[in-house]
């Protein structure tokens, strides 16, 4: 029998946070130790699932399907593709440095490291489930804790407005793709669960239209579409900084993502109908996310809202239903992660020293921290779409993508890059270069060994896949290869 | 050697890269050996460049040394390297001003580490752009030059000086400077970045050879417009993104800011390579993809470029800082390049067109040798005066009478005095544009009149008049370092000067083979 390297993936965070409910309280350094090695196991089984994933066979593999309840046809059925191959390393990555950055918790650590883990134990389940129930099931896995974890470790101003705001949203938009799905399961006639039989289920027209908004939209709300996007940027500024990281980085995958694996993918003849407005709806995402994050004053506000811009941009990908767009999509998916959860590293890094996020306030803090203010220019870069970054990468493709739908789309949607340089150059401006305010004189230190660890990996994968596109791109192309044949050639 | 051969210009690119690497490794602290290898390394891509000149075959056509490998296959984007007699020229001046701005940065005291991994990564993205046969590469190392840049300004530039933005908040006119660069530039480059996607989409490769085909047998509709509508629309994208980098005027006023508040290596580079960069744009990408349009907005262009020689000399007069009238007198020269490419997009395949065309070339490699030793000789009286004001020097000819001597030279070969290159590319370009443009050459000719003014001017506020008593005994000659950066310069502009056929054969044969 073949190792089953998915589920051990999924299920190693959660036995992890078994084990570290087991370890008395006050015991932190063993907790910790047993954190980063759950989440080392973890970053090398998706490294290596990553790697030897055979791109010439293509369609899914490692796949593991065993009968759950088999009576109402529901299966524990998983396996990786083109597209959710980089969405689980991405996990793996976020989740690794999110434990070397939070290293210094000091409140509660063995709560917060066991729901961090049943966080992502849910995330990695999204991920690579092929059950629709599962899919589910694993997804309200992953939202849960996010209520816990902000609301108990969060910012104090905003937490409980922050997480209670976000927790309704994302159950609201669950429950609104759960009626879609049960939907498309009685419908369907077949009894099953089964993503790869409903596939085959050949739903009507009609029916395609009537039920595609359910499920889209009600995913699309974690994706950040506008405009139900203002849950998100409340939730990352109000979350720690390894919850804003997991937030932003790879929940709101989770939303483009499903949408992308039960909306257009099951439901392609709806998707067509309804993605022409979806594209406006994203364009939206792209200029007003970009513009709205330029006048913030509060640092991680200006990430959090930077994030519903480029998560516009990979649902607008989507949206294109062509095959750049969608190999676009799927890069911007994994850069995007990795890029804004270096982000939301930094931002806890200065926020750490400074003890605040006024923009204002701060200043020269590269003397200080040369390598946070080093990252954070890589972050900047990619996050400005500059060639040689794995921005670039992603967001060329899904404008060739867009150029195929709407022409008018691409130029308009292209304002926000230079936004974005804008409010980067701002921050890299006033935060890193200047002088330092004498406030921080003599207060303020350079960041630890481990969280220098942290940044080095997230800033080395962005600038490996800006200039090695090879690393990844052959891999979500055989992807999007399958989403373009289920919706018929193309 | 024959890897040497084989992969000769991916050395030339990613030999700056490695010597970064280099001079990352070293002790933050040893800032004598890190200047002394930097400069060291610097000569490695400058002795491939050699290689490649020497075995340059100038009578073969089309590209030579292509290297060619799969980069990003889903769009159908090579690395698609390849040279020929004009990027071998604008090589051969990025990889020969390179070691000279690293010489002239040996006064750098502040971070000299990065500052160097900055200077060789500026140095990659350049050659990137004059060696890339992929638009996409292109594109990416057009943009990915602006990085270094920017922190070179806005990081080492001139620590005096304050600006007022919108709200009266005062901000340093460094940060004004290199952020009015970065935005100019980046929003310049928007255009360009939408235009090079149509052609994506439309064409379905990026490779420029490809597309030289492909791209101009285009017929029908795109879009739902008529092809020429695209195409011209697409022609303007591009050719403003390059007026701004020449710049061509309307388009130029982030160059003075960025000019003067640079760093003095940084202008140098700055004039002298980057600008060439916007006019290399033209001559690689729009004449080729775009003949047609070319050929009907030419008046325009030319105009504009008449404009910018006019004005450029005209606002260069009006300084009063020495370093902003070297830098408005780059909107002038730069001007004479953009008006015999104009010309000869008017006037294709006639013996005018091609010598407008050589004309425009030699003249950004004389632009590159004149102007980067004037802003060298500006940061060199800067560096022992403190000042940039031109009514604070005057009569320091007896005090320094060896600086002197090559301030007159440096700002002859600028006028285009005959005997020094810059004379025998403007000639080359008002004979090429004469029968083509009559009118704009007569006025770009009188433009040259402010030409002369503003450089004697310059010349007779620093070293003429009565002499500034302020600066007796307290001003010392030009070093023995210093002349070594401006030597080459000077003894290249005199040998284009009386003997052209040098490089202009080089030059030449491309211009006659690619258009």
């Amino acid at each position: 029998m073949q190792f089953p390297i998915l589920s051990v993936i999924v299920f190693t965070p959660i036995l992890a946070a078994i084990l570290i409910f087991l370890i008395p309280g006050e015991r932190k350094s063993e907790i910790r130790v047993v954190a980063l090695a759950a989440a080392t196991i973890a970053l090398g089984l998706s490294v290596w699932a990553y790697f030897s994933y055979d791109v010439s066979v293509g369609g899914y593999q490692f796949v593991e399907k065993y009968p759950w309840l088999p009576m109402i046809g529901i299966s524990y059925h998983v396996g990786i593709d083109g597209m959710n191959a980089p969405l689980v390393l991405l996990t793996g990555v976020v989740m690794f440095t999110g434990v070397l950055i939070s290293w210094g918790i000091d409140d509660r650590p063995r709560e917060f490291f066991a729901f961090l883990f049943i966080l992502a134990t849910g995330v990695f389940g999204v991920f690579v489930t092929l059950d629709l129930f599962m899919l589910f099931f694993f997804y309200e896995i992953a939202v849960f804790p996010m209520y816990l974890l902000i609301s108990i470790w969060g910012w104090k101003e905003t937490r409980e407005y922050a997480a209670m705001k976000l927790t309704l949203y994302l159950f609201i938009g669950s429950v609104i793709s759960l009626v879609g799905a049960l939907a498309m399961y009685f419908s369907s006639g077949l009894g099953t669960f089964d993503m790869l039989e409903l596939e085959k289920a050949g739903f009507s027209l009609g029916f395609q239209q009537l039920w595609f908004p359910f499920v889209f939209f009600g995913f699309a709300v974690l994706g950040g579409i506008f405009p139900f996007h203002n849950w998100s940027p409340d939730g990352h500024v109000a979350a720690p900084t390894a919850v804003s990281m997991f937030h932003a980085g790879v929940l709101m995958k989770l939303g483009a993502f499903a949408a992308l694996r039960v909306g257009i993918m099951l439901l392609p003849d709806g998707a067509r109908t309804w993605l022409p407005w979806v594209l406006l709806l994203t364009l939206v995402n792209v200029v007003y996310g970009a513009y709205i994050a330029s006048v913030q004053t509060d640092f991680k506000y200006v990430i959090g809202f930077s994030s519903v811009s480029h998560m516009g941009l990979v649902i607008m990908g989507f949206a294109t239903l062509s095959g750049d767009g969608l190999l676009g999509a799927g890069v911007q998916m994994f850069s995007h992660g990795v890029m804004t959860a270096l982000f939301f590293a930094v931002v806890g890094m200065v926020y750490d020293q400074a003890h605040t996020r006024e923009i204002p306030r701060l200043g020269g803090f590269r003397k200080i921290m040369p390598l946070v203010g080093v990252a954070f220019i890589v972050g900047g870069l990619v996050s400005m779409g500059m060639p040689g970054f794995s921005g670039f990468i992603a967001e060329f493709p899904i404008f060739m993508g867009v150029w195929q739908a709407q022409p008018w789309v691409a130029i308009v949607a292209a304002i926000s890059i230079v936004v974005t340089a804008s409010y980067i150059m701002r921050i890299i401006g006033r935060v890193f270069f200047g002088s330092l305010p004498d406030e921080y004189h003599g207060h303020v230190r350079d960041v630890t060994a481990l969280d220098k660890v942290a940044l080095v990996v997230l800033s080395a994968i962005l600038v490996g896949l800006g200039v090695f596109p090879a690393l990844m791109v052959p891999l979500v192309e055989s992807g999007v290869q399958n989403i373009l044949r289920l919706l018929g050639g193309a | 050697m024959e890897f040497v051969s084989n992969y000769l210009l991916s050395l030339i690119l990613f030999t700056p890269v490695l010597a970064a690497l280099v001079v990352f490794l070293l002790p933050r602290d040893q800032e004598t050996l890190i200047k002394w290898i930097s400069f060291i390394l610097s000569f490695i891509p400058l002795l491939f460049t050699l290689y490649l000149w020497f075995n340059f075959n100038v009578n073969q056509p089309g590209f030579q040394y292509q290297e060619n490998v799969v980069w990003y296959a889903p769009l159908n984007s090579d690395y698609h390297l390849g040279v020929d007699g004009i990027s071998l020229t604008m090589i051969l001046l990025t990889t020969l001003l390179t070691p000279l701005a690293i010489l002239a940065s040996f006064s750098i005291k502040d971070q000299v580490k990065t500052y160097m991994c900055l200077f060789f990564l500026l140095e990659m993205g350049m050659l990137g752009v004059f060696l890339s046969l992929d638009l996409l590469l292109f594109f990416v190392f057009w943009e990915f030059g602006l990085i270094p840049m920017y922190f070179l300004i806005n990081q080492w530039g001139s620590e005096k000086g304050e600006r007022e933005i919108w709200g009266g908040r005062k901000i340093p006119a460094r940060t004004y400077a290199s952020f009015k660069f970065m935005i100019y530039t980046m929003a310049g480059s928007l255009g360009l970045l939408l235009a090079i996607q149509v052609i994506g989409v439309v064409a379905g490769t990026f490779d420029i050879p490809e597309l030289y085909q492909s791209w101009n047998s285009l017929t029908g509709k795109l879009f739902g417009l008529p092809v020429t509508t695209v195409k011209s629309i697409a022609f303007w994208a591009f050719a403003i993104a390059f007026a701004i980098k020449v710049p061509v005027w309307p388009f130029h006023t982030w160059l003075p800011d960025a000019h003067t508040e640079a760093p003095t290596a940084g202008s140098m580079i700055l004039a002298g390579v980057l600008l060439k960069l916007g006019a290399y744009g033209f001559l690689r990408l729009v004449l080729p993809l775009y003949p047609e349009q070319a050929k009907y907005y030419a008046g325009a262009l030319g105009l504009l470029a008449v404009l910018s020689i006019v004005l450029g000399a005209y606002a260069s007069y009006g300084q009063t800082d020495f370093k902003r009238l070297v830098a408005y007198s780059s909107v002038n020269h730069m001007g004479f390049v953009v008006l015999g490419i104009a010309a000869a997009a008017f006037a294709t395949d006639t013996v005018n067109a091609n010598l407008a065309l050589n004309g425009a070339v030699l003249q950004m490699f004389n632009h590159g040798l004149s102007a980067a030793g004037m802003f060298f000789l500006v940061g060199v009286i800067y560096e022992r005066t403190h000042t940039r004001n031109l009514d604070g020097y005057g009569g320091l000819f007896p005090l320094i009478p060896v600086f002197g001597g090559i301030l007159i030279f440096t700002s002859m070969g600028s006028l285009g005095l005959p005997g020094l290159g810059g004379f025998i590319s403007e000639f080359l370009v008002v004979r090429g544009s004469w029968p083509v443009f009559t009118w704009y050459t007569v006025i770009s000719m009188l433009g040259l009149l402010f030409t002369g003014a503003y450089i004697l001017k310059g010349l007779k506020k620093v070293l003429h008049g009565p002499m500034n008593e302020k600066w007796v005994g307290h001003l010392s000659e030009i070093s023995a370092r210093e002349i070594f950066v401006i030597t080459p310069l000077m003894l290249l502009m005199l040998s284009i000067g009386i003997w052209p056929a040098w490089i202009l054969n080089v030059i030449n044969r491309a211009v006659e083979m690619m258009f």
